[in-house]
C-alpha cells in the first residue's frame, strides 16, 4: 500500500475514534443538563407525576447508558430518530427530516462564502507577501484586522443597512424555502455570505501572507531570482506548492467555522440554517435532534481537518514520493 | 580548463572595476568589499579565494549584478559584454540571469526546490525565455546529465532533490546553469559541503563541461588545493580587497604575499606520533542503530591511549559522531561493550554516575549552537565547576578566570555573552567548558570544520598544549586528512559504520592501504595543479587493469 494511502487510513480511523468519543461527551453532557424536555414543555405547574408519565412515554425513563446505546445503534444504521417535539401526538417528526433542509441550506451558504472567501484570501495574501511592507500590504491587514475585530452582528447590521436599506441591492431578510430556486437562493444569501467573508478573511490572508514571506529568505527562492525568474512568477511557482501545509490548516479551521459558528449570522439575517435549529432545540431541550447537531458538527471538524492533513501530505514530495 | 596553453582565451567578457559593496548589520552601513578590480575573458577560470568575510561570495554575486538583502552596491563598475549591470533595469538583469550569467549555489540540497522534480527545475529558464522548446530543454537537459555523468540520465530527472544524494544534486545543478549555454558561470562554493570522495568526481565533471562549452567561470571557494585543479587564474582576497592576482601555477609555486603563504598554515602544523599501550577508553564490537533496523555501528572495536589523541576520519554517514553517542551513554550500543579505565561503562547516559560523567566530556562542531547565548562566560565555564566539583562563588570566578588563561583569552571576557566573541573564541570557551571538569577524555566532533584556516590552526596547536599539561585523551572526529596529519597518534578509519582500518597515523598514512583508505586519501586535494588530471588518469588505468 502506498504510504500516502496508509496514512490517511490512519487518519480516517482515528477521525472515526474522535468521533465515537465525541457522542460519549455530547450525550453525557446533555444528561447533566438541569430539567428535561418534560418540564420545558409541560411548564412549572407540572406535577411530578405527569412529568414521569411523560418520560416514560418518550422513554426518558429507561437508564442513561441504555439509551446512549440504542441512539449509537440507530444511527449506526441511518437512523436520528424522532424530534420529542410531536413525539406524543399523531405526526412524529424523524430529526432527519428536520435537519435536511436546514443542513442544506448551511452548507449553501457556506460553500458559496467558501467560493468567494478562500481565494480572495489566497490572492489578498499572495499580494501582501509579493508586495511586503508596501502601502497595500499595511491597508489590506489594517482592513481585514478591522473587519475580523469587530462583531459580526455589528457587520451584519451595517451592511443590511448599506446595502439592504439604502442600495436595495439586496433583501434584508434571508429568508428561503425549499420552492426558493437556485438563483433566488443565492441572491437571498448574499448578505450573510459577505458577512461571514469579511469575518474569515483576515485569517486566511494573514496565514498565506506569513507562510509565503517565511520561504522568501529560501536559497531555492534566491536562486529562482538568480534564474531570471520573475518574483510574481516565483513566489506562486516555487513559494505557495511549499507553503500549503500551514494555508490548508488554516483554511480547514475557518470552513468548519463556515457550517458550526454561524448561528448568529443566521438569526441576524433570519436565514432557516442548521445554528437556528440546534439552538432551539437547546431551549426546549429536544434531545434527538442537538445531539444529531452536535455530532454533525463533530464530523465536520474532523473531515475537515483531515483534508487539510492530506493536502499537506499530497503537497510535501517527501512524503508523497519517498526515497 | 585550467592550463593556459590549452584554451584560446576571447575579449574580456566581464569587467569589474572598483567595486565597492557595503553589509547592513543592526541599522550601520559597514564595508565588505573595499575596492576590487576583475577582468574576466571569454572561457576563462577566475578562482576567488579567501577566508570567511573575505567579501568573495559577494563579490561573486556582484558580478552578475546582484546583492543580497542587507547589501549594497555602493560604488564602481561592473561591464558585462558591454552591458552595465549596476545601470541595468531589473528586467534587464532578469533576461540575463539564468540566460547568459549562471549561478551554482553551495548547498544544492537548499538550492534546489524542494517541490518540483529536478528536470521541471533544469528546463525552467531556458523555456520560460524561449530559447528552446520544453522537448528539446529536455532532450538537452538528459545530454548535460550524461556528460556530467549522472546515473540514469534519462530519469533521474524525473527524481525529487530530495531522492538523489547531494553530489548528485550538485552536478545536476550544474546542468541547470549550463541548459542555457551561458557565457559566465559563478561557482559558489559547490563542492565546500560534500565529502572529499564525492568531492572529486563533481570537481572533474564541472572542469569537463566548462572546457567543452567554452564557458568563463567564476571559482569561490576557500580551499586552495580545490581551486589549483579549476581555474586558470587566482584571485586572493581579505577583508574585501584583493591580496594578489596570479596565474594559478605561478601563485603555487610562488605566493608573493605573507598571508597568501599562511592559507597553508595548518599543513605546516605536524605533531610528532607517539604511542602508549596505556589504554583508558576500549569500544568492543559495539553494534548501534537509531531505528532498530540499519546499523549505524557495525562491530566498531576502537582504543583510546590516555594522554593520546586518536583521530576517527570517514566521510558523512559513516558512523563517526554515532560513535561519539554511544561513548557518552546518548545512544546506547545494541551489542558490545565500552569499558573506561579497566571498567565497564554502564551502557544509558542515566546509569552512569556523576564522576563516570565528569571524566568523559564533549566538544562540538558548532559552538554557536552548544553554548547557550543567554549566559555569560562565567555561568558557561562555571556550571560543570559547580556541578562536579561543587566550586562555589570566588572559588569558583579564580577558577574560571585559570581556565581563561588556559585557553588564552583575557580575564576580562568573564562578563560576556558568546555573541560577543569570534567563532574562534567560542570554540576556545567549549574547550574550556570541557576542561573545567578536569576529565580523562574529551570526544571532538569536527571542532574546527567550521572555522578558517588560520583560526583551526590557533585552536589545534592550543588542544595540543593542552593535552601536554592535563595529559588529556582525546577522540577527534573529523573528515579532514589535513587535520588528521597535524594532531594525531592513531588513526581510526571508519566506513558505512564500520572500522576499515585502525594504527598509528603513520602507519594508516603510508602504504600499503586497504581500498576505502587508498580512496579517501587519494581523493584529498593536493596543491598541485595536475593533481585532479593524475588522479582520474590513475583511476582510470587501474579500471581498465581490473
Amino acid at each position: 500500500m502506498h504510504p500516502v494511502l496508509k496514512t490517511v487510513l490512519q487518519r480516517l480511523g482515528l477521525g472515526l475514534l474522535t468521533l465515537f468519543v465525541v457522542s460519549v461527551l455530547i450525550f453525557a453532557s446533555l444528561e447533566m443538563l438541569p430539567g428535561g424536555f418534560a418540564e420545558a414543555i409541560l411548564g412549572q405547574g407540572a406535577t411530578p407525576e405527569t412529568v414521569a408519565a411523560f418520560n416514560k412515554q418518550i422513554g426518558l425513563d429507561r437508564p442513561a447508558a441504555v439509551r446512549y446505546v440504542e441512539w449509537i445503534w440507530n444511527i449506526l444504521h441511518g437512523d436520528f430518530g424522532y424530534s420529542y417535539a410531536g413525539m406524543g401526538g399523531s405526526i412524529k417528526r424523524s430529526v432527519s427530516d428536520l435537519i435536511a433542509p436546514r443542513l442544506y441550506n448551511t452548507f449553501f451558504l457556506a460553500i458559496m462564502t467558501a467560493i468567494v472567501a478562500v481565494p480572495l484570501s489566497l490572492f489578498l495574501g499572495i499580494m501582501a507577501a509579493l508586495y511586503r511592507n508596501s502601502w497595500y500590504d499595511r491597508t489590506v491587514n489594517a482592513v481585514t484586522l478591522t473587519t475580523i475585530a469587530t462583531p459580526e452582528f455589528f457587520i451584519a447590521y451595517l451592511l443590511m443597512f448599506f446595502l439592504a436599506i439604502k442600495a436595495k441591492w439586496f433583501p434584508t431578510l434571508s429568508t428561503v424555502s425549499e420552492s426558493t430556486t437556485l438563483l433566488e437562493h443565492l441572491w437571498r444569501a448574499g448578505l450573510p455570505a459577505i458577512t461571514l467573508t469579511l469575518v474569515i478573511v483576515a485569517h486566511m490572508m494573514r496565514m498565506t501572507r506569513a507562510a509565503l514571506i517565511n520561504l522568501l529568505a529560501s536559497p531555492y527562492m534566491e536562486m529562482a531570482q538568480l534564474k531570471g525568474v520573475p518574483r510574481r512568477e516565483a513566489i506562486v511557482k516555487h513559494a505557495l506548492p511549499n507553503a500549503w501545509a500551514p494555508i490548508a490548516t488554516v483554511i480547514a479551521f475557518n470552513l468548519a467555522y463556515l457550517v458550526v459558528g454561524v448561528v448568529v449570522v443566521e438569526v441576524v439575517f433570519v436565514y432557516p440554517g442548521i445554528g437556528q435549529l440546534m439552538v432551539d432545540a437547546v431551549s426546549s431541550r429536544d434531545m434527538p435532534v442537538v445531539q444529531a447537531c452536535a455530532l454533525i458538527f463533530a464530523a465536520t471538524y474532523i473531515l475537515l481537518n483531515l483534508s487539510a492533513d492530506v493536502v499537506s501530505i499530497i503537497t510535501n514530495p517527501r512524503l508523497l514520493h519517498p526515497k | 580548463m585550467k592550463s593556459d596553453t590549452q584554451r584560446v582565451k576571447g575579449e574580456a567578457l566581464l569587467e569589474i572595476r572598483g567595486l565597492k559593496i557595503e553589509g547592513n548589520s543592526d541599522g550601520v552601513w559597514h564595508p565588505i568589499v573595499k575596492g576590487v578590480d576583475l577582468t574576466l575573458k571569454r572561457g576563462e577560470v577566475l578562482g576567488l579565494i579567501g577566508e570567511s568575510g573575505a567579501g568573495k561570495s559577494t563579490i561573486g554575486l556582484a558580478a552578475m549584478g546582484f546583492a543580497r538583502p542587507g547589501c549594497r552596491i555602493v560604488d564602481g563598475t561592473i561591464m558585462f559584454d558591454g552591458i552595465d549591470l549596476r545601470a541595468a533595469s531589473e528586467a534587464e538583469k532578469r533576461h540575463l540571469w539564468g540566460a547568459r550569467i549562471a549561478y551554482v549555489a553551495q548547498s544544492a540540497a537548499a538550492a534546489f526546490n524542494p517541490a518540483h522534480r529536478l528536470i521541471d527545475q533544469t528546463v525552467e529558464t531556458a523555456v520560460r525565455d524561449g530559447i528552446r522548446t520544453r522537448d528539446q530543454a529536455v532532450a538537452d537537459s538528459v545530454d548535460l546529465y550524461r556528460r556530467l555523468q549522472l546515473p540514469n540520465p534519462e530519469h533521474i530527472g524525473d527524481r525529487f532533490p530530495h531522492q538523489v544524494s547531494g553530489g548528485q544534486l550538485q552536478r545536476a545543478m550544474t546542468a541547470m546553469a549550463m541548459s542555457c549555454r551561458p557565457d559566465l558561470i559563478i561557482f559558489d562554493e559547490p563542492t565546500t559541503a560534500l565529502d572529499v570522495t564525492t568531492q572529486v568526481e563533481v570537481l572533474a565533471a564541472m572542469r569537463n563541461i566548462v572546457e567543452q562549452f567554452h564557458t568563463a567561470a567564476i571559482y569561490i571557494t576557500h580551499d586552495l588545493a580545490v581551486v589549483a585543479q579549476m581555474a586558470d587564474r587566482i584571485m586572493v582576497l581579505r577583508h574585501g580587497l584583493e591580496v594578489e592576482e596570479a596565474p594559478t601555477r605561478e601563485m603555487l609555486k610562488e605566493p608573493k604575499q605573507d598571508y597568501t603563504k599562511t592559507l597553508w598554515a595548518v599543513r605546516s602544523l605536524v605533531k610528532e606520533e607517539s604511542i602508549s599501550d596505556d589504554v583508558t577508553l576500549s569500544v568492543r564490537n559495539v553494534d548501534a542503530s537509531y531505528s532498530g533496523v540499519v546499523k549505524v555501528l557495525d562491530n566498531v572495536t576502537v582504543c583510546l591511549p590516555r594522554g593520546r589523541t586518536v583521530a576517527v576520519v570517514g566521510e558523512s554517514g559513516s558512523g563517526k559522531s554515532t560513535l561519539a553517542r554511544a561513548i557518552t551513554g546518548l545512544l546506547p550500543p545494541s551489542k558490545g561493550e565500552i569499558q573506561f579505565n579497566g571498567k565497564v561503562l554502564p551502557k544509558a547516559l542515566k546509569d552512569r554516575d556523576k564522576d563516570t560523567l565528569r571524566r568523559i566530556q564533549m566538544i562540538y562542531q558548532s559552538a554557536d549552537t552548544s553554548l547557550n547565548p543567554r549566559q555569560t562566560i562565567r555561568d558557561i565555564i562555571g556550571r560543570p565547576l559547580e556541578f562536579y566539583h561543587g566550586v562555589k562563588g570566588a572559588a569558583r570566578d579564580r577558577r574560571v578566570a585559570e581556565l581563561l588563561d588556559a585557553i588564552e583569552l583575557d580575564e576580562s571576557y568573564i562578563d560576556r555573552l558568546p555573541t560577543e566573541l569570534s567563532g574562534g573564541q567560542k570554540q576556545r570557551i567549549s574547550i574550556a567548558r570541557a576542561l573545567a571538569a578536569q576529565p580523562d577524555i574529551i570526544i571532538c566532533d569536527e571542532v574546527t570544520s567550521a572555522l578558517d584556516q588560520i583560526v583551526q590552526e590557533e585552536i589545534l596547536t592550543l588542544l595540543m598544549k593542552l593535552q601536554k599539561e592535563t595529559n588529556v585523551s582525546y577522540l577527534f572526529i573529523t573528515h579532514d586528512i589535513a587535520t588528521v596529519r597535524a594532531i594525531s597518534d592513531e588513526i581510526v578509519v571508519m566506513h558505512q559504520g564500520k572500522v576499515v582500518q585502525q594504527g598509528p597515523k603513520t602507519q594508516v598514512l603510508n602504504p600499503p592501504h586497504p581500498p576505502y583508505t587508498e580512496l579517501l586519501l587519494s581523493s584529498v586535494p593536493q596543491m598541485d595543479p595536475d593533481w585532479l588530471t593524475n588522479l582520474l588518469a590513475d583511476r582510470a588505468r587501474a579500471k581498465v587493469k581490473a
